[in-house]
C-alpha cells in the first residue's frame, strides 16, 4: 500500500462542496470512501454510540466520530491514518469482548457487519482475559413474537432497532433498559414488537442480535441464489430480492426502490413465503360425477374446460380475476374471451362505474405518487387504512409528517395510523359536507399549496361507491393545484396488485351478483376473494378456476387448473400509483402447475381460438399494442386528465348512503392474512395467534 | 442474571456453598445498578403483587402536584416531567411498580416504553418493593477507608439481613451503593432522604434504634462537626469577609 493511500486525505476546500450539515461519513460515502460503522444508517437520526466511524481529525486533540461531526471548510479528515487505524481497532476490541464468539451457529454469519469489520479493522488478538470473575457480559433473550428472533448478547448496542421502531414505525415499543454494562435492548415487559413492519429490523442488525425467526438455522447466505422480483401481496410492489437454494424458497428480502419501498418491507412480504410451499395446486384437476375434484392430466383438463367453453353462447360465458394475476394472463384472458365474442371480463374488485369510469386511467391511479407524498402539505384519507393496507404508503406519509409537518386527516373510522391525524368523522355526511364546501376541512383543502386525497378501495365497493367517489372527486378539484400538471390531487388506494393492470387492459371492474344470472361459464382467474358463492351462481354453470393455491376459489371449481406463483413466473404488475415492473422466475412452479398465461394460450388452442403468440416475447409485443406503458417497466406513464374526470363526474346522480365508510383492515391481526398466500402461510397465522394473545394479555 | 448464574456455578465448583442470603463477601463492588436491592433486573416480570393489572391510581393531593410539575414545560413537552412525576409515584407508593409506570405514560402522554428506560435508569426508582427504611450504605473508595466496613456489618448484624434483603418486617432494606458525594464527612449512609455522616458502628446503632422506634433521629454528621468544615477547626477564612474594592488596582 502506498503511503498515499494509507494517508488518504479527505480535503474541503470551501463551503460550496458540501451542503451544510454534511457530516464527515456522508461526504467520504460520496467520495467512495469507506468509514466502517454500526449505529448509523441514512434513514435513520444520527446517535453516534458505536464510535466505530471515530476518524483523525487535524488540529483535533481527539478522534471524531464522522457520523455526526459535521464537514467544515478547511477541515482535513485523514481516513487512513494511524491514529484513525488504532481507534478502530481499539472499538472493535471493546465491542468484541462483550460479543459471543458464536458466529458457527450464528444466522448472520457471512453477512454481518461485525464479523466484515473486525477482519477489516480489527485486532488480531484480544486482551481480553477476565475468565475468573466477571466473564462475557450475557443478556437473557427477549420474546417479541413469531417473526424476530433475539440474541441478545450478541447485540453491540447500535439502537438502530429502538430509532427504527420510533421513526419509521412509529411503533416505541423497544427501547433501552438499564445503564452502563448492564444495559439491554428490549421492551421491559413481554410483548411482541407491534409493528406491520417488524421485520426490517433484522436487515438493520449489524449483527446477529436479530435475526429472522422462520429462517433460523435453515440457510446460510453463501448458499442462496438471489432473484429480484416484486412482491404482489398489496398493491405497492415493493421490491424484493428473493432468496432460494436448490428450487426452495429460504427468504425474502427488501431491494432498495427509492420510489416505492426505498430499502423497507412490510412483514406479509417478508414473511408470507411460506405460504407458497402449503395448500397448493399442484395438478390438474376434473369433478367426477360424484363431484369430487379428481387429479387428471392436463390434456384432460384442458379438453374438458375448452368443451365447456365452446358448448357455452358467447354471452354466457364470464371471467373474474382475482388481486394476484399478472397482465400477461389478464391479456391472454381477455383476448381468448374476446375471440369467443365474449366481453365479460372483470375484476373482483369494483370501481365506480359513472362519469368516466375506468376510462380515463388517472380516475384509478394514486396519481401523486408514493414518493410525491414527501412534497404534499395536507392529506385527506377517505375510507382507508394505508397502514395495513399498504404499510409503504404509510411509512411515506408518515415521513412526510416527521420531516415535512405534512397535516392528514381522516374520514373513515378511528385508526392508529402512528401519526396524529384530525379525525372528521366516519359518515358519508361528513364526506358530502367537505365536498359541499360547508366543513370547516374544505377551507383548508382548498388552501393548502399541495393537498392530497387519498380514496380507498373498501368504500368503493359500497353500493354508493359511485356518490363516494364523485364526492371525493370534488374535494380533489376545490384543490388549489387541480389544474397544475406537475402536481396531482386524485388518488386511489388499491389493494389488489392486479387490479391497476387489469383496468389498463380494459377489465371491467366488478362484478354485481345480478349480473352472474345468466353465466353459464364462469372462469375464475385467481379470484379467491371469497365474496363468491355458488348459490350466487345458476346452477348449471361451469366454474374453472385457475391459480396457485387451494383456497376459496377452487372450491367453486369444476375443473382446476394449476397456475404459478409471483416467486414461479415472470409477470407483469402495475402498482396502485400506476408503476409497470416485473416479477422473475426464482423457482419453478410446484409439480404439474405452469405459468398461468402458458395454460390459457393452451387452453385457446383446445377451445379452436388459437391465440397469435407462443412466447414470452411475443406475448409482450402483444401487451404493447394494448397498452404501450405495459412494457416501459419501472415506470409512470403520466396520466393527467382530471379536469375531463370533474366534468364526467358532475353528471353523477347517485347520492350518498346512510352507514359509516367503514374499512376492512382496522388492527394488526387483520393484516397478515389478506390473501390466498398470506391465509396458506403458518407464519401469519402465528403472528395473528400472537396478536390477539397479546391483546388478551393488554400490553399491546 | 445470567451473570449471577455464571459466578454461582463458579462457587459451586469451588466447593463453596452459595445460597441467597449466605453470599460470601463480593470479590470486588458491584455497583449500585446490579447489587442495588438485590437482584436487579432489567426486565419486568409479571408477579402476582406486580403486573399491569395491579391498579396505581394518583391520590387527588398527588394528582394536583402532577399538575403543577406538568405546568412547569411547555405543552408539547410534557414528557420533560417524566422523573419528578415517577419520583412522586415512589413516594406515594414506596416503591415504583410496573403499573405506576404505566399511569405515569398515560399522564404525560409517552410511550410506555420510555418511561420504563427512565425508570431503569435511574438507580433511585426502586422497581422492587423496599422496606419503609431503605438504608443505602457508601462503600466507595473514601468511605470504605473510613471503615464503611464496619458500618455495613453493624447494619447486617443488627437487622440481621444481608445487602439486597429486606427485614421480615418490611422496616428495613439493606443496599450497598456508589458514590453519594458525601465523602468529606465519610463514612455515610443515606436512609430515605436523609443524610448520615461521619458515623461510627454506636451511632450506626442508635439511628437504627431510633427509626425502629418509630422517631426519626438527626441527619448530618454523627461527629462535632456542623457540616464538612475541617474536623480541628478552620484552617482559612478565619477573619471576617473583606469589603468591595479589596486587592483591586488603586487608579480603578
Amino acid at each position: 500500500m502506498s503511503l498515499l493511500h494509507k494517508w488518504r486525505c479527505l480535503l474541503t476546500t470551501g463551503e460550496s462542496l458540501w451542503i451544510q450539515g454534511t457530516t464527515i461519513l456522508q461526504a467520504c460515502a460520496t467520495l467512495g470512501i469507506d468509514i466502517p460503522h454500526y449505529c448509523y444508517h441514512d434513514r435513520l437520526s444520527i446517535a453516534g454510540n458505536c464510535r466505530m466511524c471515530l476518524v483523525e481529525v487535524e488540529k483535533m486533540p481527539k478522534p471524531q466520530a464522522a457520523c455526526a461531526m459535521p464537514v467544515m471548510p478547511g477541515m482535513r479528515v485523514k481516513t487512513f491514518s494511524e491514529a484513525t487505524r488504532k481507534a478502530r481497532e481499539g472499538v472493535m476490541e471493546f465491542l468484541l469482548v462483550n460479543h459471543p464468539l458464536d458466529c458457527p451457529i450464528c444466522d448472520q454469519a457471512g453477512e454481518c457487519d461485525l464479523q466484515d469489520q473486525s477482519m477489516a479493522h480489527g485486532s488480531d488478538k484480544s486482551r481480553f482475559v477476565d475468565m475468573d470473575y466477571g466473564g462475557k457480559r450475557a443478556v437473557e433473550d427477549k420474546n417479541i413474537g413469531p417473526l424476530v428472533k433475539t440474541i441478545m448478547t450478541r447485540c453491540i448496542h447500535c439502537t438502530r432497532c429502538i430509532r427504527f421502531g420510533n421513526e419509521v414505525a412509529g411503533v416505541e415499543d423497544l427501547g433501552t433498559t438499564g445503564r452502563g454494562e448492564h444495559m439491554q435492548v428490549g421492551t421491559y415487559i413481554e410483548k411482541m414488537f407491534h409493528s406491520e413492519l417488524s421485520g426490517n429490523v433484522i436487515d438493520l442488525c449489524p449483527v446477529g442480535a436479530l435475526t429472522s425467526k422462520p429462517y433460523a438455522f435453515t440457510a446460510r447466505p453463501w448458499e442462496l441464489r438471489r432473484t429480484e422480483s416484486v412482491d404482489v401481496l398489496d398493491a405497492v410492489g415493493s421490491n424484493i430480492v428473493v432468496n432460494t437454494r436448490s428450487g426452495e424458497i429460504m427468504r425474502i428480502l427488501p431491494a432498495l426502490n427509492e420510489d416505492v419501498n426505498e430499502e423497507w418491507i412490510s412483514d406479509k412480504t417478508r414473511f408470507a413465503y411460506d405460504g407458497l410451499k402449503t395448500q397448493r395446486l399442484t395438478a390438474p384437476m376434473v369433478k367426477d360425477s360424484a363431484g369430487k375434484l379428481q387429479q387428471c392430466s392436463w390434456e384432460d383438463a384442458l379438453t374438458e374446460a375448452g368443451r365447456k367453453l365452446t358448448e357455452t353462447s358467447p354471452d354466457g360465458v364470464a371471467a373474474i380475476a382475482g388481486p394476484l394475476a399478472d397482465v400477461e394472463s389478464l391479456v391472454v384472458l381477455k383476448d381468448l374471451l374476446n375471440s369467443l365474442g365474449c366481453e365479460n371480463v372483470f375484476t373482483s374488485n369494483a370501481f365506480p362505474s359513472s362519469g368516466p369510469g375506468t376510462d380515463l386511467r388517472s380516475s384509478y391511479l394514486l396519481n401523486t405518487s408514493i414518493s410525491g407524498i414527501e412534497e404534499a402539505d395536507l392529506l385527506l384519507l377517505v375510507g382507508t387504512n394505508p397502514r395495513y393496507e399498504a404499510p409503504l404508503v404509510n411509512t411515506r406519509i408518515r415521513k412526510s409528517y416527521i420531516h415535512n409537518d405534512l397535516k392528514v386527516a381522516l374520514i373513515g373510522p378511528k385508526l392508529d395510523l402512528t401519526y396524529e391525524y384530525q379525525h372528521l368523522g366516519d359518515s358519508a355526511a361528513v364526506l358530502a359536507q367537505v365536498a359541499s364546501g360547508k366543513h370547516p376541512f374544505s377551507k383548508e383543502f382548498s388552501g393548502a399549496a399541495n393537498p392530497m386525497v387519498i380514496v380507498g378501495s373498501d368504500v368503493l365497493q359500497r353500493t354508493d361507491a359511485d356518490a363516494i367517489y364523485s364526492a371525493v372527486v370534488s374535494i380533489a378539484s376545490s384543490g388549489a393545484k387541480l389544474a397544475d400538471k406537475d402536481w396531482k390531487t386524485l388518488n386511489v388506494l388499491h389493494r389488489a396488485a392486479s387490479q391497476v393492470g387489469a383496468l389498463d387492459v380494459g377489465y371491467k371492474a366488478g362484478i354485481t351478483k345480478e349480473g352472474l344470472k345468466g353465466i353459464k361459464f364462469l372462469y375464475l382467474l385467481g379470484e379467491d376473494s371469497g365474496e363468491l358463492s355458488r348459490e350466487d351462481l345458476p346452477p348449471d354453470c361451469f366454474v374453472v378456476y385457475q391459480g396457485h393455491h387451494g383456497d376459496r376459489g377452487a372450491y367453486l371449481a369444476d375443473v382446476v387448473l394449476p397456475g404459478a406463483a409471483y416467486t414461479e413466473k415472470n409477470g407483469t404488475y402495475v402498482n396502485t400509483e400506476g408503476r409497470v415492473q416485473q416479477t422473475r422466475v426464482a423457482v419453478t412452479p410446484p409439480g404439474m402447475a405452469r405459468e398461468d398465461w402458458k395454460i390459457l394460450r393452451a387452453l385457446s388452442e383446445i377451445a379452436g381460438y388459437t391465440l397469435p403468440y407462443d412466447e414470452l416475447t411475443e406475448l409482450k409485443e402483444r401487451l404493447s399494442e394494448v397498452a404501450p406503458h405495459l412494457i416501459r417497466y419501472d415506470n409512470i406513464e403520466p396520466a393527467n386528465f382530471f379536469s375531463l374526470t370533474e366534468k364526467l363526474m358532475k353528471s353523477t346522480k347517485a347520492s350518498l348512503g346512510a352507514g359509516p365508510l367503514n374499512v376492512n383492515l382496522q388492527s394488526l391481526e387483520d393484516f397478515y392474512m389478506t390473501d390466498s398466500i398470506s391465509r396458506a402461510s403458518q407464519t401469519m397465522a402465528r403472528c395473528v395467534a400472537a396478536v390477539k394473545a397479546d391483546k388478551a394479555k393488554n400490553t399491546s | 442474571m445470567a451473570r449471577r448464574v455464571l459466578s454461582a456455578v463458579r462457587y459451586l465448583e469451588r466447593g463453596t456453598s452459595w445460597a441467597r442470603g449466605t453470599a460470601p463477601k463480593k470479590l470486588l463492588h458491584s455497583s449500585a445498578s446490579c447489587g442495588g436491592g438485590g437482584e436487579q433486573l432489567f426486565v419486568h416480570r409479571d408477579s402476582d403483587w406486580n403486573n399491569p393489572d395491579v391498579p396505581f391510581e394518583f391520590t387527588a393531593d398527588n394528582l394536583r402536584r402532577v399538575d403543577t410539575i406538568v405546568s412547569n414545560y411547555p405543552e408539547a413537552h410534557k414528557a420533560a416531567a417524566v422523573i419528578p412525576v415517577l419520583d412522586l409515584a415512589q413516594r406515594q407508593h414506596g416503591w415504583l411498580p410496573i403499573s405506576a409506570m404505566n399511569k405515569v405514560a398515560k399522564l404525560l402522554g409517552m410511550a410506555k416504553m420510555r418511561v420504563y428506560e427512565v425508570a431503569t435508569f435511574y438507580t433511585m426508582f426502586n422497581r422492587s418493593p423496599v422496606g419503609r427504611y431503605h438504608v443505602q450504605v457508601c462503600t466507595t473508595t473514601p468511605c470504605m477507608l473510613c471503615d464503611s466496613t464496619g458500618i455495613l456489618d453493624t447494619i447486617r448484624s443488627k437487622l440481621g439481613i444481608e445487602v439486597g434483603e429486606t427485614a421480615k418486617d418490611g422496616l428495613f432494606s439493606l443496599v450497598e451503593v456508589e458514590c453519594l458525594g458525601a465523602c468529606v464527612n465519610a463514612p455515610m449512609v443515606q436512609i430515605n432522604d436523609d443524610y448520615y455522616e461521619d458515623l461510627k458502628s454506636k451511632d450506626m446503632e442508635y439511628i437504627l434504634d431510633e427509626l425502629a422506634a418509630g422517631r426519626r433521629p438527626k441527619p448530618g454528621p454523627y461527629s462535632s462537626r456542623h457540616a464538612a468544615e475541617p474536623i480541628t477547626g478552620l484552617t482559612t477564612l478565619t477573619e471576617p469577609p473583606k469589603g468591595p474594592g479589596f486587592g483591586v488596582r488603586a487608579d480603578l
